[in-house]
């Protein structure tokens, strides 16, 4: 199957491993530009292992990940993240020696352009006006910060490179209902302003309203796929396989 | 002795010495903490990278008839680029084996090096002059303090401060100590981590390098001494833990002071006492004054 025409990732019998543990078995997934795509799943099922495997951070992987038109899967992962990629990853990656402005600074700014693109980044202040509350605690360490300020700067500091394609992981788990909903805002303004988002999520509710197109995962497979008109349509099997 | 009949010029003199010493226990010290937190490396060639700045300086002037100004400037950078050879060829490939791979290969490089220097020079040991513009002291009432060992120490305290600088208030420092937690996850953001990993062993051989020259003029540059001191500033690294490069200057600097000082109280004991304070802080705090329980 050639990938459609406006695919900006698009992955072909992908196997992964770490170690000796296979845990991919060939997932085919594709995402396209401006679409935000939710990955659903059972815990296990293999979803931030795709997502790692994309950004080149298991062990051995086999099959075709495709980003921009460029063939990835001998990248090491700061050249996947030099093709303009943002992951932000489950356990949000804070790092605790820098301080919440250091975390925020720390992942390069994109070259100018990027797949033929001029780079549009977030500026710090853009970044601010977003996430007031990351300002307030700008010279705190990273992991002083609450777990809804850790997450919200897990997302922020990803905006700020220029990346326009994002794989975000989990974003809304653990977090109070006030924060999910400061979440799904984010998301929805990034959406409009033309971002590729691919979201992780157990929360079924979260997820739900913000995609186009959904995924769902089994024992490192994809198992169903359907776009958000078809929504009502699949609720039986979703809840057979999620238990949502 | 009594203690409060020794002569207050003997106890600065052997004072200044034992600063003179924790500026290179400092300089070692800071070296071998960034390369462990990064690399996970135990650098045992620590001491022969020390013992090699020494002997460039020597050689340069021996051979070359280039000063002790041009080996300041040339002797880091040739042993900087040494280190990233043995960090390419050697180094990269232990990253995901035990430690204790990474602490007998560079024990057995620092033995390689040791033995080739026996062979082409002798163990007697070669002297390197101050230089020129560094000769004599100033007398400041007080005590006469050399000017040679005043720059030592300045030049030692400056290379550390400068370094603490880099590390704990830059931006190339917020990724050395993002890329010290978690390496993945700094690769992923796009840095090349492995160049880096690569660029930081060159960097703390160069500054192992650096200390060899700040030292060839008041010790005997010898093939020993690497392993003469490294044993020390591995003390002095247990002592002060591995968890701030802060620590590990003020420990260095601490040790050398106290070295010092029972040289002039107790002399017998001066070559221990750095060892009897380990066992004791290994006792009472198993991580360093300034190292992190894990
Ligand atoms: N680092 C690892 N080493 C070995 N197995 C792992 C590792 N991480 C995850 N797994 C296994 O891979 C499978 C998929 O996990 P994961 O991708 O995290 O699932 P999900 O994100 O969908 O909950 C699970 O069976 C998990 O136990
Ligand atoms: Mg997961």
């Amino acid at each position: 199957m050639a990938p459609a025409m406006e695919s900006v990732v698009s992955i072909r019998g992908l196997n992964a491993w770490y170690g000796e543990s296979h845990i991919l078995h060939g997932v085919d997934l594709d995402v396209r530009k401006g679409e935000v795509v939710t990955l659903l799943g059972r815990n296990g099922a293999g979803r931030t292992t795709t997502l790692r495997a994309m950004m080149g951070l298991t062990g051995a992987r086999t099959g075709s990940i495709n980003v921009n038109g460029m063939e990835t899967i001998q990248f090491a992962p700061h050249r996947v993240a030099r093709l303009g990629i943002g992951y932000c990853p489950e356990e949000r990656g804070i790092f605790a020696s820098l301080t919440a402005e250091e975390n925020l600074m720390l992942p390069p700014r994109l070259s100018s352009s990027v797949g033929g693109e001029p780079v549009q980044a977030m500026s710090v202040a853009e970044i601010y006006a977003m996430f007031p509350n990351l300002q307030e605690r700008a010279h705190s360490p990273g992991t002083r910060l609450s777990g809804g300020e850790q997450q919200m700067l897990a997302v922020a500091r990803i905006l700020r490179t220029g990346a326009r394609l994002l794989l975000l992981d989990e974003i809304s788990e653990g977090l109070a209902p006030v924060i999910v909903q400061k979440l799904a805002e984010v998301i929805l303004t990034l959406k409009r302003s033309g971002y590729t988002i691919l979201l992780v999520e157990q929360n079924f509710r979260f997820a739900a309203p913000l995609a186009d197109r959904f995924y769902v995962m089994e024992h490192g497979k994809v198992v169903l796929e359907f776009a958000q008109a078809q929504l009502p349509a699949h609720m039986n099997t979703l809840n057979e396989l999620l238990g949502v | 002795m009594n203690p409060f009949d020794i002569p207050i010029q003997a106890l600065l003199g052997q004072l200044l010495i034992g600063l003179v010493n924790g500026s290179f226990y400092a300089m070692l010290s800071l070296g071998l903490a960034v390369i462990f937190g990064l690399l996970g490396i135990v650098n045992f060639a620590h001491g022969a990278l020390y013992m090699m700045g020494a002997f460039g300086a020597w050689i340069l002037m021996d051979r070359f008839g280039l000063n002790y100004w041009y080996a300041l400037l040339l002797v880091p950078l040739m042993i900087g680029a040494l280190g990233v050879v043995i960090e390419r060829i050697f180094l990269k490939r232990l990253y995901k084996l035990d430690p204790l791979y990474g602490l007998l290969l560079t024990f057995g490089l620092a033995l390689i090096a040791e033995g080739i220097f026996r062979d082409q020079y002798g163990v007697s040991g070669q002297s390197y002059n101050v230089p020129d513009a560094l000769q004599g002291a100033t007398d400041l009432g007080f005590m006469v303090l050399p000017n040679y060992r005043a720059w030592v120490v300045l030049a030692s305290l400056s290379t550390c401060l400068g370094t603490w600088f880099v590390i704990e208030r830059t931006r190339l420092g917020a990724t050395l100590r993002a890329a010290t937690e978690n390496p993945q996850m700094v690769q992923a953001f796009g840095i090349n981590v492995p160049v880096m990993v690569m660029l930081t062993y060159g960097a703390g051989a160069a500054l192992a390098a650096l200390a060899g020259v700040l030292a060839a003029p008041v010790i005997q540059v010898t093939p020993l001494m690497g392993s003469n001191i490294i044993i020390v500033v591995f003390a002095v690294v247990v002592i002060g833990g591995m968890g701030s490069i802060l620590g590990s200057v003020l420990t260095g600097l601490a040790l050398g002071l106290i070295e010092g000082l029972t040289r002039v109280i107790y002399p017998e004991a001066s070559n221990i006492v750095v060892f009897v304070i380990m066992a004791i802080v290994l006792v009472l705090r198993p991580a360093g004054l300034f190292g992190k329980e894990h």
